[in-house]
């Protein structure tokens, strides 16, 4: 019979932090931060269909500090659960799985997020005229 | 013969009879999603400070609407497939384990119709 208290086996406690574990874990919790983001999403989308009055209030939340740093957060999210995603369906395929490679890759997936997620950010101040 | 023993069969324990459907979804949804939300960053980058005015016509642009639609669609089914997976792990109290993916699915679903909504009401003016 299953009991509650029995040994959980790996125990995670005791494995040395690696490169693959700590990105495997990330991509667990930027698809959580990104579920939680969607509702950003809708709400701008209702706010769009509702009126000009909801959508400046929407809008200025945004442009506040505190709205930047959301979109910060969840872009650097999106970009890494983008490219980890592409990673993962790569082993998915079979390929990739071995040690240099899963490593580098993982490098590559972290260069590129953070690389993507500046672009971004400097596209959309361009686009504001900002820079 | 079946090799399952008659406590189990009672029990409806053993395969689910569902194969991968589910592991199958969360990678369709993943494939669809790269070119959807490579368009949409994009698209919002290049919008960035745009007024209403500006945003309702690109909402109601047929190909954009089309785009978002599909978009909306893709986004809500994968993640509530992967947030399942999420509750499905760490969860173990039955109850709260189905109550908590029963509110997710709920959520997915009437967050994904406000979306859809919002976005025809745009586009049909």
């Amino acid at each position: 019979m299953a009991s509650n208290n029995r040994p959980l086996s790996p125990h995670l406690q005791v494995y040395k932090p690696q490169l693959t574990t700590f990105m495997s874990i990330t991509h667990r919790a930027t698809g959580i931060a990104l579920a939680v983001g969607t509702l950003m999403l809708v709400c701008w989308l209702i706010a769009a269909a509702t009126g000009e009055t909801a959508f400046n209030e929407v809008q200025a939340f945004l442009g506040s500090i505190v709205g930047r740093l959301l979109l910060l957060g969840w872009s650097f999210a999106l970009f890494y659960h983008l490219c980890n995603g592409l990673r993962h369906l790569f082993w998915d395929a079979g390929k990739g799985f071995e040690i240099e490679t899963a490593y580098m890759t993982g490098r590559i997936v972290i260069a590129a997020s953070i690389l993507l997620t500046i672009g971004a950010w400097l596209w959309g101040y361009a686009a504001m005229g900002v820079i | 013969m079946s090799l399952r023993s008659p406590l189990g069969k009672v029990r409806g324990l053993g395969s689910a009879k569902e194969g991968v459907a589910h592991w199958w979804a969360q990678r369709m949804t993943a494939v669809a999603l790269v070119p959807l939300m490579i368009w949409f960053v994009a698209s919002i980058c290049a919008m960035t400070g745009a007024d209403y005015d500006a945003v309702r016509t690109w909402i109601a642009t047929p190909m954009v609407s089309i785009m978002l639609v599909l978009l909306t669609l893709a986004v809500f089914h994968h993640a509530q497939l992967g947030l399942q997976v999420v509750l499905e792990d760490y969860v173990h109290t039955e109850w709260l384990k189905i109550a908590s993916i029963a509110i997710v699915k709920f959520a997915a679903i009437g967050l994904a119709v406000a979306s859809i909504f919002s976005i025809v009401k745009i586009a049909l003016g």
